[in-house]
């Protein structure tokens, strides 16, 4: 719903995913740049929001048995999407998002090679939840505005990763490329900087970052899980040569004993972190997340970005208050001038229609339609974004979404209107608008809007017309194109 | 432009059809028709991920393929021989690949070696944008579909083409045309929270929403018109859904995506261009041998359910009007890593399958040997080189199927030396 203040209103749709009444009352009175620490400083609040998790004035969940997120793929999207919706930590949850985009791994491959239940364990267990290390999206959820390289360096560790490009099976006689190709082209300073030499010396430094299996009981014992180990043996001790400076000087990691062998992916990654490139890189897909995906970044910015993270010393929280204080954030002209992911859609539509008595297990199968399936993006490289998320079958499953949820709160919209907004379509119209927060409707939409408030009949603000009109104003609004846009 | 004002109009006019009827408004069906009196189909398939060319077709008689691929190699008494190519190489399919062994059989399955392009891209999305804009000079034009279904007569049906996937590809993005993303037709339908008479007011205001967003909102005005392409094409599409094959097709992804496609052309709806997609081919890992892993489960999911759309549309006469062109963003290389996989390597094959094809092995295979001299490998002898340029395959659809004009829509001359596969 809206604040009343504009600046505000885009705060909250891009550094959260949108505003409930309690959303708002936690950032009443303050400044805008007070506003922006709330948001960045998100550690002053307790990660509490599990504890909400069943409570009755929140969206509920659907278990099919005992609900375990740690260990059931379904569960765990279930509790994401929770945690979206009701986190009071919202750009923790935001950032997350980018990372597991970034960070494009995906649950099938990895369940395909451990099975179910290690999988959804390496992609969403929660610390503490089960034995073992936290999950991918846990890691990258801790770590969500943490230093990038302390991020990169525990994603290179991460199991799921270490499943999904393969570096558990990289060894010393036979390196494995996956990885080491794709944390130069996708995780850090992108394709033009490397020449496939590098991808094969790459591939070297990474030999013995491998897997320990620690079985269960059997093949159902949550016990189960895989960790990272430094294999020493199958370390590949010679020097490494590349055609760039590692940690701004030589050209080549030297040749290392064993033991102290994983000194390798350390360097590799620092000084990939620490590049200037991959500071832009960082700076332009922060741009497209956080600021507008209609226009490319304008340099200023990205070198802005760029100065703020490498001074920083790879300080995502002091690159993202940077961002969203600045004069490209807070410009009216980038409001709404981003295409909205899925589940920006899906958690804004539930926050802003209303949630009582829906399960938000009921958005799964239409974010698989929207083209978002959480834990599964479609390759490393993540979603495809902006208007690649509007196919005419994803834009008919927005819609639907939209009706399935005023549907679902029918009578709850229709009883919030007051008697002074029944007695004129026009006051339920704005009532409606001042709610769901599209962007602007020209002239003649509005118009269209009125003209299907007054459609079928003489308006009588009657129940019965509301509990027909009501949801099917909040459906075309949550359907509409302005909507799409956050 | 000219396009928007001709979906407007369409949108005008679609109001008052869906009010009386919900009823598919008959003049599409008409500009259908005028773009394709006897329609000829293209179903363009991908394996997504890099598909190993060297295990799909396998050089069976090569020591090199055995030596550099100890814990991958098939065993050569389980390769479907299926002869020899032009300098002689006997060559043979993978083992799960009976169905297009079949197909090959009857002559109506032509194997393209070592297609590509001068320096591949080792990267998954530089690559499949080549392969899209086909145009390895600008990865990041518009797609040689797109550009193809640009070309036709305007006003373009909505429905000229249908990618039955829910990602976005290159290669379908023209500058005037949006080819819809349909991955399940089931659930292409329209939802409301009322019913009756208060529905259709809904959907009509729907409509008349989305068809109002002028030219000053560009961003607006694309979503919006993904939305009415929707409502131009639900009925058409919603009429595949009562589809009966004449198979069984399996059970997997792929295999349901050919059995719509399939759908789609037995009613008619006036579709030409159909994008068909199945991944897991990026095989780092697990790649198996012969006898079972990840590789063979591809070649199953492929081989199977190309035969059985095959046999579907041959059994009702359709296969006359269809050709299905395949292709992967690159090969992979040819000595296998540590991990029963291959990495990113170049070179690698297409296939043309279809009633109007002239089967066989087009091109020569790649000699495996890594020695310095040896022009058929590059990259120190790690990678295939290729030899056909993929684009005389597109060239030779373009001309000699879609009949058009190649040389407009891929910027040159390129069907000068394509194979003789039409």
């Amino acid at each position: 719903m809206r604040s009343g203040d504009p600046l505000l209103d885009h705060l909250f749709r891009r550094a959260g995913f949108g505003a409930a009444a309690a959303d708002l009352q936690a950032v009443a009175g303050m400044s805008y740049s007070a506003a922006v620490d709330y948001f960045v400083d998100f550690e002053k609040l307790p990660d509490d929001v599990d504890s909400k998790i069943n409570a009755p004035e929140y969206v509920g969940v659907t278990a099919r048995g005992q609900f375990s997120p740690s260990t059931n793929i379904e569960d765990a999207r279930q509790r994401w999407l929770f945690r979206m919706l009701h986190s009071t930590r919202p750009l923790q949850e935001k950032m997350a998002l980018f990372w597991h985009n970034h960070f494009g791994v995906g649950y099938t491959k990895v369940a395909g090679a451990v099975g179910a239940l290690v999988g959804t364990k390496m992609m969403a267990n929660k610390a503490g939840e089960t034995p073992g290390p936290q999950g991918h999206y846990e890691l990258v959820r801790q770590m969500a505005l943490g230093k990038f390289r302390d991020l990169l360096i525990g994603v290179a560790q991460d199991p799921a990763m270490l499943v999904f490009l393969d570096g558990r099976t990289n060894t010393r006689a036979k390196p494995q490329e996956n990885f080491g190709r794709e944390v130069m082209e996708l995780f850090t300073w992108g394709l033009g900087h490397y020449v496939e030499n590098d991808v094969y010396a790459a591939a070297r430094v990474f030999t013995g970052w491998n897997l320990r299996n620690v079985p269960g009981r059997d093949g159902n014992d949550p016990a189960a899980y895989q960790e990272f180990i430094y294999n020493s043996g199958q370390h590949d001790t010679t020097a490494k040569a590349f055609t760039f400076p590692i940690n701004g000087g030589s050209r080549t990691i030297p040749a290392r004993g064993a033991a102290a062998g994983i000194q390798d992916g350390m360097d590799f990654m620092t000084s990939l972190a620490n590049h200037p490139e991959t500071a832009r890189r960082l700076a332009r897909k922060l741009w497209n997340f956080f600021v507008s995906d209609l226009e490319e970044a304008p340099a200023a910015f990205v070198e802005a970005v760029a100065d703020v993270y490498l001074r920083s010393d790879t300080d995502m929280r002091a690159v993202l208050r940077y961002i969203l204080k600045s004069p490209w954030f807070t410009n009216p002209g980038n409001f709404n001038a981003r295409y909205s992911w899925p589940v920006e859609f899906v958690v804004r539509a539930m926050k802003e229609i209303g949630w009582a008595g829906f399960s938000v297990d009921t958005a799964r199968v239409p974010l698989t339609n929207m083209g978002q399936t959480l834990f599964e993006p479609p390759n490393v490289a993540g979603w495809q974004l902006g208007r690649a998320w509007f196919g005419t079958g994803a834009m008919l499953a927005r819609m639907n979404f939209a009706a399935t949820v005023a549907s679902n709160q029918k009578f709850n919209l229709a009883r919030s209107f007051s008697a002074a907004d029944r007695a004129q379509p026009g006051r339920v119209l704005n009532t409606m608008l001042q709610r769901l927060t599209a962007a602007s409707f020209s002239a003649t939409e509005t118009t269209e809007l009125l003209n299907y408030l007054n459609a079928g009949g003489p308006w009588t603000g009657s129940d019965t017309q509301m509990n027909a009109k009501a949801p099917g104003l909040a459906r075309l609004v949550a359907g509409s194109g302005e909507y799409q846009f956050v | 432009m000219a396009t928007k004002v001709t979906r407007r109009e369409f949108i005008r006019d679609g109001v008052a059809a869906f009010t009386l009827s919900f009823a598919a408004p008959a003049f599409l069906v008409d500009i259908a028709r005028a773009q394709g009196a006897v329609s000829r189909n293209l179903v363009v398939i991908y394996l997504a991920g890099g598909n190993d060319a060297l295990s799909t077709l396998i050089p069976y008689t090569d020591p090199f393929y055995y030596s550099r691929r100890p814990a991958i190699a098939v065993p050569a008494a389980q390769v479907l021989q299926i002869g020899t190519d032009a300098a002689g190489k006997a060559l043979g399919l993978h083992p799960r690949l009976t169905g297009l062994q079949n197909i090959f059989n009857q002559g109506r399955l032509a194997i393209i070696q070592r297609a590509g392009y001068q320096n591949s891209s080792r990267s998954h999305f530089q690559g499949t944008d080549i392969w899209g804009s086909a145009d390895p000079s600008n990865a990041a034009g518009t797609g040689w579909l797109g550009r193809y279904l640009d070309s036709l007569p305007s006003p373009i049906d909505p429905l000229a083409a249908w990618n039955t996937s829910g990602a976005t590809y290159r290669a379908l993005t023209g500058s005037t045309i949006a080819v819809p993303s349909i991955t399940d037709p089931r659930n292409y339908s329209f939802a409301s929270p009322n019913s009756g008479a208060e529905a259709i007011n809904e959907r009509n205001a729907a409509i008349r929403l989305a068809s109002s967003a002028g030219p000053d909102r560009p961003n607006l005005a694309f979503v919006n018109t993904s939305a009415m392409e929707a409502f131009a094409t639900l009925d058409r599409v919603g009429s595949v859904v009562n589809y009966t094959p004449s198979v069984t097709y399996p059970n997997n992804g792929f295999g349901q995506a050919l059995r719509t496609v399939a759908g789609s052309i037995s009613k008619g709806i006036g579709t030409r261009v159909y994008w068909v997609q199945t991944g897991g081919f990026d095989t780092h890992s697990g790649q198996g041998n012969a006898g079972g892993g990840g590789y063979a489960t591809l070649m199953s999911t492929v081989g199977d359910g190309l035969l059985a759309f095959y046999n579907d549309l041959q059994n009702q006469g359709l296969l006359g009007s269809t050709l299905m062109i395949q292709f992967s963003e690159f090969g992979r290389r040819i000595s296998e890593n540590g991990s029963q996989g291959t990495d990113h390597g170049a070179g690698g094959m297409m296939m043309v399958l279809g009633g109007g094809v002239r089967g066989g092995i087009y091109g020569t295979a790649a000699d495996l040997n890594p020695r310095p001299d040896n022009p058929t490998l590059e990259n120190a002898g790690g990678d295939v080189t290729y030899e056909t340029d993929f684009r005389a395959v597109y060239a030779k659809v373009l001309d000699g199927w879609m009949g058009t004009s190649s040389t407009a829509i891929l910027g040159g001359n390129f069907g000068a030396n394509a194979p003789a596969f039409l």
